[in-house]
């Protein structure tokens, strides 16, 4: 178990929870983060943040406190 | 009353070809609008089908319909009639992104709920297909309850099928699928119902419950008793208690309703296909090569709006000292004359003069959303300016500022929220832009630089007086975001879009419409401030005697044209250079039209000062004393409010230099030679300008926001006048403690 924003490059983690219900948590859900969907680490931007990540079909920019609120386990 | 027509509504996710659909159903049959209070822009079209006319509302892109904020709340109240002024629309068009099917029918899921027919416009088919994605369009339809009509939007494929589509849904009654809600949440909707105004309508209600502080929520709890609030509260208490707790319950319902209706008709390669987006931000986001790319396009756009723009600013400026100086010899001297090619011709051109800026720097920009490529750079850039307060889409609008704010603050259009948008807006005129090079150049140029100074202080000068702008933006910006703009750290989770061949055609479109609304609303403000100040500092135009000025000056510089031509024709006479009763004559004849000179600068000095402008500057003269400065220099930044460039020329005519372009180098040289010999007025020797008070100008100009097109363009990106007002304000204000320190600093250190 860990959270999306300690994850390595290329590593992928399967959403198990996320908490909130503000704006951000909102758009997150929207987004398709939802529990047993896999995300995948793409990089991290020059100054360590923000990530870029796979999510079903696209990409995504998020900063590593967003990336924070989801919890995740590590598939590989 | 003309029959009412069909109208359409488009809505759809960003960077799913929303724009090429819209241009390829309405052609150029399109006008621009706002509504009022918020600052998002709607489009509408029409198209003629079969003989019948159908209106077609572009709303913004956007991911879902839960408004947070006004501008967000603009394609709710449009698809749902409340917008005054327009009508409900007869149908719902939402463009889906083939390859990225789910997360785009989303939105469409929320769309089913508003009660009115629905049209999916399945688009970018061919990039699902080249992933391995296959989409059973027949079978998709049947799931969804809507037709699904494909479309290729960029090539303006399947759009005659759409618009078939289109003619037939609109005679159908409105769809009743959509995806169910748990029975636990429909009975909180229920009760919330009864506590509201008959008629709210449902979908409102699922928001003002599912949107935890939403726009619905703060809207209707406003506007309602008291105990609406505690009534949510505890209906979300008991929705939470029940295993479905908003917002995610929202996210769970539709997504497995999208899963089952995809199910069968949407079949994925068991391997993910590497594709080109992936080869290429391998490289584009990459830690290092990613940012000596992105370095290298900023300097490509840099570069572009700094200097190729100005080979095409300069006809522009040529042709209007031509055009100018035509029109002079039409008329004779007086008011109209002088409003006519120092008011209007000047106002024009002053508009005119920018486009090449704003048709180069839009192109990039569209370019670079086109591509895929924009999204990258906020990327790269956000940690940067989010220490600011911003975002990553801040970046692009704020360095192209450094050439000049008004193109630049019209590219803060990329930043979705809008307070981001807003500080970038406001802090994006403090950017030292190229306007202010001229002063830069005079004053540095007279009073640090030669042999007194190192030979490294004008550089050194000049690259300071650009990081004041760099510098103190952030700042202002991280103030404001804590202060007027505070509010929740907006959410920055960015779609990073497949990368795709920019269509040239969307590209030209948008860099001309960006040209044509700056021209139709910034343009005629800008003129008519342009009008005031020339009115400001042409009244009163006759001497003590009665005498015009105009008048006077045109006699004069018509006795100065005949010496010249004198003084041409005798030159043409003396070959013999030793012939001493010629040069004795022409000596003579020059020495007269020196002093015809001097008059005519004497005559331009005190009609400047009699102006209206004058009396005022003369009268504010305290005011601007502790900065080091005499009326003189007051009322020559006082003129350069409207456009800063203005304070060469009239430096140059309170200095008796004469007018002359700020532009010219051997002019400024001239002028900084007359500025280093002044001395205050009051009889004595005493140096009007040193060190300090020279710095202290330049700090005045690189903080003040003298530009009135920058101020226009404000009041047009922000829909209104407080924020322009509110810029032009705290940037003086800061100007002028700026100004006062850097002089009382100096001074004190001994550099008076």
């Amino acid at each position: 178990m860990s959270t999306l924003d300690k994850l390595r490059v290329g590593q992928r983690g399967r959403v198990q929870s996320m908490h909130g219900s503000d704006a951000l948590a909102q758009r997150l859900y929207e987004m398709g983060f939802l529990e047993g969907e896999e995300i995948e680490v793409l990089g991290f931007a020059p100054l360590g943040d923000p990530m870029e990540i796979r999510l079903r079909d696209y990409r995504l920019s998020l900063r590593r406190n967003e990336a924070a609120r989801i919890t995740v386990a590590v598939v590989c | 009353m003309p029959p009412r027509h069909p109208t359409v509504a488009l809505v759809g996710n960003p960077n799913t070809g929303k724009t090429s659909l819209f241009n390829a159903l309405s052609g150029l049959n399109q006008r621009v609008g706002n509504y009022p209070g918020v600052t998002v822009e709607t489009k509408k079209g029409k198209f003629h089908w079969r003989g019948e006319t159908f209106h077609v509302i572009d709303l913004p892109g956007t991911y879902s319909l839960a408004a947070r904020s006004p501008d967000e709340m603009v394609a709710v109240d449009v698809m749902l009639g409340r917008e005054e002024g327009e009508p409900k629309p007869d149908l719902v068009l939402t463009i889906v992104d083939a390859s990225n099917l789910e997360r785009n029918l989303y939105l469409t899921t929320q769309v089913l709920e508003l009660g009115v027919p629905v049209i999916v416009a399945l688009n970018m088919i061919d990039i699902a297909d080249h992933q391995g994605v296959t989409i059973d369009v027949a079978q998709l339809s049947r799931n969804l309850g809507v037709p699904v009509v494909e479309v290729q939007a960029n090539k303006g494929r399947g759009i005659d099928a759409l618009k078939t589509a289109i003619a037939q849904a609109i005679q159908q009654p409105a769809p009743a699928h959509g995806p169910a809600f748990p029975d636990e949440f429909e009975s909180e909707v229920n009760r919330i119902s009864q506590h509201l105004n008959h008629g709210t309508p449902r979908f409102l209600v699922r928001r003002l419950l599912i949107d935890v502080g939403g726009y619905t929520e703060r809207l209707l709890t406003q506007q309602q008793h008291d105990h609406l609030a505690e009534e949510i509260q505890a209906a979300r208490q008991r929705l939470a208690l029940a295993g479905c707790s908003v917002p995610a319950v929202e996210a769970r319902t539709r997504y497995q309703w999208i899963r089952q209706a995809t199910t069968g008709c949407l079949q994925r390669p068991a391997q993910r296909r590497v594709n080109w987006t992936d080869r290429l931000d391998a490289v584009l986001t990459h830690r290092v090569g990613g940012l000596v790319i992105f370095l290298a396009v900023m300097f490509l756009v840099f570069q572009s709006i700094f200097v190729w723009a100005d080979y095409l600013m300069k006809p522009i400026r040529d042709g209007q000292k031509l055009f100018g100086g035509w029109l002079a010899t039409l008329l004779d001297p007086g008011p109209l004359r002088s409003l006519l090619t120092d008011g209007v011709v000047n106002g024009v051109g002053s508009v005119l003069v920018f486009l090449p800026q704003i048709l180069i720097l839009f192109a990039f920009i569209a370019v670079l959303e086109d591509c895929g490529y924009m999204a990258r750079a906020a990327h790269l850039m956000d940690k940067l300016m989010a220490r600011a307060g911003l975002n990553g889409k801040s970046f692009i609008p704020l360095l192209s500022s450094v050439a000049c704010a008004v193109p630049g603050i019209m590219a803060a259009r990329v930043i979705e929220n809008r307070r981001d948008r807003f500080a970038t807006i406001l802090v994006a005129p403090l950017m030292s832009c190229s306007a202010r090079l001229p002063v830069y150049a005079l004053l540095i140029g007279a009073f640090l630089s030669g042999d007194d100074h190192a030979w490294w202080t004008p550089g050194v000068t000049l690259f300071a007086m650009y990081c004041i702008g760099l510098v103190v933006a952030p700042l202002v910006a991280f103030l404001l975001k804590r202060t007027l703009l505070r509010g929740e750290t907006p959410v920055f989770v960015m779609e990073m879009p497949l990368y795709k061949t920019p269509s040239l055609r969307l590209i030209a479109r948008r860099a001309f419409e960006a040209s044509w609304m700056f021209i139709r609303r910034a343009g005629t403000l800008i003129l008519a401030s342009m009008i005031v100040i020339w009115a400001l500092l042409y009244f009163p135009a006759t001497n003590a005697n009665g005498q015009g000025y105009d008048v006077l000056l045109n006699e004069k510089e018509e006795a100065r044209a005949k010496l010249d031509n004198e003084i041409k024709a005798l030159k043409a006479q003396a070959n013999e250079p030793s012939d001493n009763d010629l040069n004795g004559q022409l000596k003579a004849l020059t020495e007269r039209s020196q002093n015809l000179d001097d008059e005519i600068h004497q005559l331009q000095h005190d009609w400047k000062r009699g102006s209206y402008l004058g009396r005022v500057g003369r009268w504010l003269e305290p005011a601007v004393r502790p900065l080091g400065w005499d009326w003189r220099i007051g009322m020559a930044a006082l003129a350069s409010f409207p456009a800063r460039e203005v304070m060469v020329g009239t430096l140059g005519i309170i200095f008796q230099q004469g007018e002359g372009d700020s532009g010219d180098d051997a002019y400024r040289k001239e002028l900084g030679q007359r500025l280093q010999e002044a001395t205050w007025e009051d009889g004595g020797s005493r140096k009007l300008f040193t060190v300090p008070v020279a710095l202290s100008v330049m700090v005045f100009f690189a903080l003040c926001c003298q530009c009135a097109s920058t101020l226009a363009v404000i009041k047009r990106e922000t829909n209104s006048w407080r924020w322009p007002a509110f810029t032009f304000f705290y940037m003086t204000a800061l100007a002028y403690v700026g100004a006062w320190l850097v002089y009382q600093v100096g001074t004190a250190w001994g550099g008076g």
